[in-house]
């Protein structure tokens, strides 16, 4: 097994819930080294969130805690404690990167912030996320996965139009905020590894959403207005959108000449193009009756297979809208391998989505899953930090761990 | 620090549209110099796209310009013998190629990974596809609502009782994007610590299917398929939209406590409700809460969404205005942090003009964007000329020749 990319970088990893871990997770599951600090007696919240396997609410049964925290170490410890503090102090010294999701202030409260941190390791980068960042007027304002698509036009624009706008039924705020954070922190180490020099990292999941619904006001700033497709919810959009089918739906993207000639040379109407091209703009969409009277039936005689594949066969852009389980069972990813068979002490054998990119030199791989609270409290402690037994059981006797 | 985090890493970006630039943007803002190859025959296709009126429309695109600042311009006609044999030039003198093109096409052009590894044995190739470089679908076409469609979001994106929902432009690709600028980085790290180059192959479905990781599992420990919510949450209540004053303004409002409900109670001078046994605690909101909405909904309904955010926040509840597509640009918060950058230098432009930030605060080395999107092959003279040693004479031909440019030539849209 040739070494993975991230095999040199040790995290000390203190996030909760879902933004943090999944950012640790980036880094764990291409091969850094990464100690989970948890609370002792409760742990990481999210083990506390559904789903959970058989409906067996078991702080080791979280589906959402068993796949957001793959390959790492899990230790129990109270930071609360002036001796749960010099512990971690200790770890830290040893640790190229910290990474903390508390709301800002929590970590300099606990006597834990940047400043001191890099004191103890002046290598040592240190990363933040947050809900609204560390500074700024929202700082100290709270979010759900709800608000922060709400902050940045993109839970706006989805949905119908005579209806209210309706979220995106994914943390997609969440995980991408995890992973601008590992981008942050490699890109910090990479910085660090050439001057020595550790920093803080300050991401925010609003900045995030922000970031990635890209560029509304700058179209606006250029043209003066926003293009259609931003209003999704205007029903008015450049392309066929989604489209049933006899078993379901497809969605239909077409925008060019060339890919409306190959759909019509499907549909068996040819001959519309010419009507098409004589509008000043180009917008078969615009056609709404003849869609629905010729289009329409088309791909509803069909199933969301025969569509599909009819389609891409003259290079147009339709895919199916997948269930769960068509996901799962879809034979692209599963000749990719997409889906990885994990064992877990308490769960048994599962499938967990895989990796996010294939790295031919340096692949991604779960070494271990998902770790039982406290797990390797013996290994990190005494193995690593020299603790004997002895002390760790006053440790515990304490409330430290 | 005077120095940039990402300095000293070149990257050679043959990619368009916005599942491509906008991974090297990240990079550039961060130090990395990345080199942006278009053709005069086949310009980024983005180029076309939301244009301000005026001379030379390709350099006007506000899509293009925002994915693509702080990078060099390159223009080289890749099926010239001469524009190939520069390309490889450069790829022995940089660090990492990244391409969105169609799989087929370097391949066509003989430029895919083996040749250049080849040429350079330490570099790091990135071939970002829709579905990826493997599979027997591996070249079908997709665009971000394929992909939206395909990674299983859309099924569980509308309301209850309505059919899937896409979500807006490009979000599906901008997050294939990032995916890629982590790729770069974990190759790079793994390069310097092994001098060892790689291919790197991303299936942009797959970037959003490991955000779907609770849908997942519940499929594969329960055989549970999620569905449609609205807006509302499998155990939170209240948790929903609800209309404000004015026309099509809404605010988000998401009660995770009975302290965050009893809160929202007295903000809205409603104490009783917290007494009330149908919303007392968890479970009962969950089951009520259709009540619960129309209840909140009569008091948001006569009141600005700014206000209602404003006052539920300072009693320690979740709630957050719905804003319209482009009204972040005079949000407080994203203006309180400096988010906006604003640029008055695009080539040929008027007006200064407001792009996205990066979202990654750096504290000793801040993130900046250094240029604006570069024009159609504007550093020309730089990369052949100072990096490449190619001289003043050649460029003249080159330029007689088509093979580089800074105008549209025989110009034909690129199929993607």
């Amino acid at each position: 097994m040739s070494e993975q990319a991230a095999s040199d970088v040790r995290v000390l990893d203190l996030t909760w819930y879902i933004a943090g871990p999944y950012c640790t997770k980036l880094l764990a599951d291409y091969g850094a080294d990464v100690v989970k600090v948890e609370r002792p007696d409760r742990g990481d919240p999210a083990r506390n969130m559904g789903p959970f396997l058989g409906d067996d609410p078991d702080r080791e049964k979280s589906g959402l805690f068993l796949y957001l925290n793959t390959n790492k170490k899990g230790i129990t410890l109270n930071l609360k404690t002036a001796a749960g503090v010099k512990l971690f102090k200790e770890l830290a010294r040893e640790a190229d990167a910290v990474v903390e999701s508390f709301s800002p202030g929590t970590m300099a409260e606990l006597g834990l912030d940047y400043e001191t941190l890099e004191k103890v390791n002046p290598r040592l980068v240190m990363t933040s996320i947050s809900n609204y960042g560390q500074s700024g007027p929202y700082r100290d304002y709270k979010a759900t996965e709800l608000i922060e698509q709400a902050s940045a036009g993109h839970l706006y624009a989805t949905g119908q139009p005579d209806r209210e706008p309706v979220r995106t039924g994914a943390y997609i705020s969440c995980y991408q905020a995890g992973l601008f954070a590992a981008i942050g922190t490699l890109s910090a180490l990479w910085c660090r590894d050439d001057t020595g020099l550790g920093q803080h990292v300050d991401v925010s999941i609003m900045e995030v959403v922000n970031n990635l619904t890209t560029y509304p006001p700058t179209i606006k700033s250029y043209t003066g207005s926003l293009r259609p497709d931003f209003y999704l919810r205007t029903g008015k959009t450049s392309s066929l959108g989604i489209v049933p089918c006899q078993d379901g739906y497809v969605v239909a993207n077409l925008y060019s000449v060339r890919e409306w000639e190959g759909f019509l040379a499907i549909l068996g109407m040819p001959e519309m193009m010419e009507v098409f091209l004589k509008d000043k703009i180009f917008s078969p969409n615009t056609y709404t009756e003849w869609i629905s009277e010729r289009v329409l039936p088309w791909f509803a005689e069909r199933t969301t297979d025969e569509v599909f594949h009819q389609a891409q066969g003259v290079h147009v852009a339709v895919g199916p809208v997948l269930t769960m389980q068509q996901v799962i069972e879809f034979p692209q990813y599963q000749a990719r391998e997409f889906l990885l068979e994990i064992e877990h002490p308490r769960t048994g054998r599962l499938f967990y989505p895989g990796a996010p990119f294939k790295m031919a030199g340096s692949p991604w791989q779960v070494r271990s899953p998902a770790p039982l609270l406290g797990e390797h409290n013996k290994e990190i402690y005494c193995d690593h930090l020299g603790y004997s037994s002895q002390d760790l059981v006053k440790l515990r006797d304490r409330g430290t761990i | 620090m005077s120095r940039m985090a990402l300095e000293g890493i070149r990257v050679i970006a043959c990619s368009v549209y916005l599942a491509g630039p906008k991974g090297t943007e990240m990079l550039a803002a961060l130090g990395a110099q990345v080199i942006k190859v278009e053709s005069t025959k086949y310009f980024d296709g983005h180029r076309n796209i939301s244009i301000q009126p005026g001379d030379r429309y390709w350099n006007r695109s506000a899509r293009f310009n925002t994915v693509n600042r702080s990078k060099y311009g390159l223009t080289l006609d890749l099926t010239h013998p001469r524009g190939k044999e520069i390309f490889k030039e450069l790829v022995k003198v940089s660090d990492v190629v990244f391409t969105n093109y169609p799989r087929r096409v370097m391949m066509n052009l003989g430029l895919d990974y083996p040749v250049l590894r080849e040429l350079n044995p330490s570099i790091i190739m990135v071939s970002s596809a829709g579905l990826g470089h493997t599979g027997p679908w591996r070249d079908y076409v997709t665009y971000a609502w394929v992909v939206n469609s395909l990674c299983g979001m859309a099924e569980l994106t509308g309301y209850p009782d309505g059919p899937p929902a896409v979500i807006p432009d490009g979000m599906c690709d901008a997050v294939p994007a990032s995916y890629t600028a982590l790729a770069i980085l974990l190759a790079l790290r793994h390069r310097r610590r092994t001098g060892l180059g790689q291919h790197i192959d991303l299936g942009q479905c797959e970037t959003l299917m490991v955000g779907l990781g609770e849908q997942f599992m519940d499929y594969t420990m329960n055989r549970r398929l999620q569905t449609r919510h609205g807006n509302h949450h499998p155990s939170m209540a209240p948790h929903n939209i609800y209309r404000c004053k004015g026309d099509d303004e809404w605010v988000a409002i998401a009660v995770s406590s009975d302290e965050e409900w009893a809160a929202l109670c007295k903000v809205t001078g409603n104490p009783q409700w917290a007494r009330d046994e149908k919303f007392s605690e968890a479970l009962s909101r969950w089951n009520n809460q259709a009540e619960l909405d129309r209840l909140i909904a009569g008091w948001t309904v006569n009141r600005d969404k700014r206000q209602v955010m404003e006052a539920l926040q300072k009693a320690g509840v979740p709630a957050g205005g719905v804003l319209k597509t482009d009204q972040n640009l005079d949000d407080p918060h994203l203006r309180g942090k400096g988010y906006w950058y604003w640029c008055d230098a695009d080539p040929g432009m008027d007006g200064a003009h407001p792009y996205a930030g990066l979202a990654i605060g750096l504290s000793k080395t801040p993130a900046r964007f250094e240029k604006p999107a570069p024009a159609l092959g504007q550093d020309n003279d730089f990369v052949l000329g100072d990096m490449l040693g190619i001289s003043g004479e050649e460029m003249a031909k080159l330029a007689q020749e088509h093979v580089i440019g800074n105008e549209p030539y025989q110009y034909r849209q690129r199929a993607i």
